[in-house]
């Protein structure tokens, strides 16, 4: 018996694999992996993934989950049916999003500058003032280089059409690229073959183009020294840091190994101070320095704040980018393409109403059961609701808060998210997925071909979020179409 | 030791980039292996003299393990965790009770917390090693151990970490961070070796007209063979097991890795290029003190440290090695000494 299963139901969703109108059902690109896998009995499957669950386990590409005091390192679930993307779908995707960032970036440099865009009215002064990731300490800062975000994930979906459409933009500290590179090396080691002959385009320069990027910002220098800055080896993503630190061959350092003299920071090495030239920091702005921000943060660097604005050592990303990925001004993120490329986006928002706006408030009000809300400043898959599945009690405590506080909420009409096959309980099922591509700005925007496709591995369920039981598939960038 | 590190010049001469707290992580991670390791050699000494007690009435046998718990340092610990010592509460308290920072499985999640920490610095195949190690001893119980064999076991940890230190010797580069990682396997070897020792002089207190008897050369030869040096030994002396001539070896040979002597000339010469000692006069009191204790273990002969008492001759060891590891960590840090507290950790879990 192979793994195929006669009796999979596409349902009213756009399927990555199958297609009522394709020949055999399949979709080219995914022909040539229906025929291995249809050849391929279910004990072999099963023996196939096992060793790579076991792998996972041995080199410890875990994440830790605290319930309680004790953490609990898991496997981040892998899901061994790959996500396929044709050449030329991925091409297009690449311009949506090379188009994107450059607008990001370009209305970052604005908002902290001539706030151009304000005077403009293209977007409401208040939003961008009151929020809660605007750091006025950095107006009119020239960050190196003019670039405020290098290391970029936006998150991606398809619509049932399979149009592919932008969730949201993650400008701080998107996480997930090392279990990028992990599928694949997963995948390599399982269907060795396959991969000779389906021409997938590799995901492995990922380390040496973000270290790339982080070199670019210190201009100048001979050799510099480029560290990650970690919170430490509590932190659920630490194996994450470690990965990409030895991907570049860079240290990883703490808060506590790191010390500001005379605006220039130093790591504290067995021999003495050593120079700092560029930070690749994964901790929020917020825990960065505690004599600018959260003043009790034990994990940021005193004076580090200072050492950055007297253009002694960079940070990547910047500090401040949060403000435009904040949910609310990624509505305003077509207009803004507009706005500073003169081009009309490439890849489109989901259709989304701003509670902040009279009459979207009335529709988001009336309409709660109907729609997907979502606090402005949360991720995760925390402080949303999806009005089609839940409860009235849900739905009237969101309907509260909206009207309480406007400006911190947003609607959306419901995606039916893609789905992609996936092995569930002993046989195939559709499960719904996303994709997040990695998008990185150095010297000039480049995306690495593939991305992390996560899967909602609960069957109907929309979040796919690995704190809520999402898991992860391999995503193949083709070379050709098929 | 308050005020001697601003007295030190630059400690090296040639700039390294090798943080303080990856250094520290280097030499407890090596450290803890390398205890997990004795913990089961400890075990495993006992075990071989149970051997040879077959017929021995109960009481006696438990006797044994009791003198494996002093040995140990840890007495005090073990009676208020456990009401008697036998083998099932003996075998939890060293392999796997967390409770115990000693036990083996303590020892274990110790060295790869810190191979975690600097999981970026050491190669994959030494962090596949202490990760493997981890899931085998997660799979396994005191009462599997003994149904299942409790020699098999002992000798699995074993294996581990010698797996661990040969992938270290092929696969890590002979930098700075190689002499912390030797320098702490050595010096928590040769602390161990002082307590295998001791572990027959506990047994033997009691019947010291036994000395010399066909048991008393059977436990040396077990505590040889548990400190892997039964063939070396005779092929040294080429003659019976005697009792002075077993702990002369385990104590002066200068080539025997395992020997207190060889360890600590290890411990020296690490320790010398750590702290980039290389004059004849040492400046820091870390290299002072490993100098003495060499020059004791250069000098000294059996005789001497018989007519000193050979338990009172180990303990003396025991103090002299803790000196030398406290000061040399506190001679290289540079960074705050009060390691993750509660509230750090719950903001680096809060962190996205």
């Amino acid at each position: 018996m192979s793994i195929l299963n006669p009796h999979y139901d596409s349902g009213v969703f756009f399927d990555e694999m199958f297609a009522a109108g394709e020949p055999g059902g399949t979709r080219p690109h995914y022909t040539r992996l229906a025929e291995r896998l249809g050849r391929l009995p279910v004990e072999e499957f099963d023996r196939r993934r096992t060793a790579v669950d076991s792998a996972f386990l041995r080199r410890g590409v875990t994440f830790t989950v605290y319930n309680d005091s004790q953490g609990t390192e898991r496997i981040f679930p892998f899901d061994l049916i790959p996500r396929i993307i044709p050449g030329s779908e991925w091409r297009r995707i690449e311009a949506g999003l090379i188009q994107r960032l450059l607008a990001l970036n370009l209305f970052l440099d604005d908002v902290y500058h001539g706030q151009k865009c304000l005077k403009d009215k293209i977007v409401p002064p208040a939003l961008i003032l009151g929020a809660k990731h605007f750091r006025r300490e950095f107006m009119n800062f020239s960050v190196p280089r003019g670039i405020y975000v290098h290391i970029c994930g936006s998150d991606l979906i398809r619509d049932a059409q399979g149009n592919y459409l932008v969730l949201e933009d993650n400008l701080r500290c998107p996480s997930g690229a090392s279990y990028m590179i992990e599928n694949r090396a997963a995948m390599r080691r399982a269907f060795p073959n396959l991969f000779q002959s389906y021409g997938v385009r590799p995901v492995e320069t990922y380390g040496d183009d973000l270290l790339k990027a982080l070199l670019h910002l210190a201009p100048g220098k001979d050799k510099p020294n480029v560290v990650l800055l970690t919170p430490g080896v509590f932190n659920s993503a630490y194996f994450e840091h470690c990965f990409l630190a030895r991907q570049m061959g860079i240290p990883i350092v703490e808060g506590r190994d790191l010390v500001v003299r005379d605006a220039h920071v130093f790591m504290r090495t067995t021999a003495g101070l050593v120079p700092v030239d560029v930070i690749y920091r994964r901790i929020d702005d917020d825990f960065l320095d505690p004599t600018v921000f959260r003043g009790d943060s034990m994990l940021g660097v005193p004076g580090l704040v200072n050492a950055y604005r007297a253009g002694h050592v960079a940070l990547a990303n910047s500090i401040g980018t949060g403000v435009a990925d904040d949910k609310v001004i990624y509505a305003y993120v077509p207009k803004l393409i507009k706005y500073y490329l003169g081009e009309e986006p490439l890849l489109p928002n989901v259709n989304t109403y701003l509670a902040s706006e009279p009459l979207d408030r009335k529709f988001i009000l009336e309409n709660i059961e109907k729609l997907v809300v979502k606090s402005a400043n949360e991720a995760g898959g925390y402080g949303m609701l999806i009005g089609p599945h839940s409860t009235k009690a849900e739905c009237a405590s969101f309907r509260e808060q909206v009207a309480a506080n406007p400006r911190n909420f947003i609607g959306q009409d419901p995606i039916q998210l893609s789905r992609s096959p996936t092995w569930c309980d002993g046989q195939l099922e559709g499960r719904h997925i996303d994709l997040r591509p990695y998008i990185l700005y150095g010297e000039k925007i480049t995306v690495t071909p593939g991305g992390l496709t996560r899967v909602a591995l609960r069957k109907g369920s929309l979040v796919v979020n690995s704190s809520q039981g999402g898991g992860s598939k391999d995503t193949w960038v083709l070379h050709g179409d098929a | 030791m308050a005020g001697t590190k601003s007295q030190l010049p630059a400690l090296r001469a040639q700039a390294t980039t090798m943080l303080s707290r990856v250094a520290h992580s280097l030499y407890w991670m090596s450290r803890y292996i390398e205890r997990a390791e004795n913990t089961a050699r400890l075990l495993e000494v006992n075990l071989q003299f149970l051997a040879d007690y077959q017929t021995s009435p109960e009481a006696k046998l438990d006797q044994h393990w009791e003198s494996l718990i002093l040995s140990t340092g840890d007495e005090e610990l073990f009676e208020k965790l456990y009401e008697a010592a036998d083998s099932r509460t003996v075998t939890e308290f060293l392999a796997f009770d967390l409770k115990n920072p000693s036990s083996i499985m303590a020892c274990v999640n110790a060295a790869r917390e810190n191979a975690r920490m600097i999981r970026d610095q050491i190669s994959v195949e030494m962090w596949e090693a202490i990760n493997e190690l981890h899931l085998f001893l997660k799979g396994r119980s005191t009462s599997a151990v003994w149904k299942d064999g409790p020699n098999e076991f002992f000798g699995s940890i074993k294996q581990a970490s010698h797996l661990f230190q040969g992938l270290t010797a092929s696969t890590f580069s002979r930098s700075e961070g190689w002499e912390f990682i030797e320098f702490g396997k050595f010096l928590e070897r040769a602390d161990k070796t002082t307590r295998i020792l001791d572990v027959k002089y506990h047994i033997l207190l009691p019947s010291a007209t036994d000395v010399g008897g066909a048991i008393d050369t059977a436990q040396w030869q077990a505590v040889l063979r548990s400190a892997s040096a039964l063939e070396a030994y005779r092929r040294y002396y080429v003659r019976e097991i005697l009792a002075w001539k077993a702990a002369e070896f385990l104590i002066f040979s200068d080539s025997f890795p395992r020997s207190l002597h060889f360890c600590v000339a290890q411990v020296d010469d690490f320790l010398r290029r750590i702290l980039g000692e290389t004059g004849a006069r040492p400046r820091t009191a870390a290299a002072r003190a490993s100098r003495r204790l060499l020059a004791d273990l250069q000098s000294l002969a059996i005789t001497d440290v018989l007519d000193q008492g050979l338990h009172e001759f180990l303990m003396a060891t025991q103090t002299a090695l803790e000196t030398i590891g406290n000061e040399v960590v506190d001679t290289t840090m540079f960074y705050p000494t009060e390691s993750a507290i509660e509230e750090q950790q719950q903001q680096q879990q809060q962190q996205s």
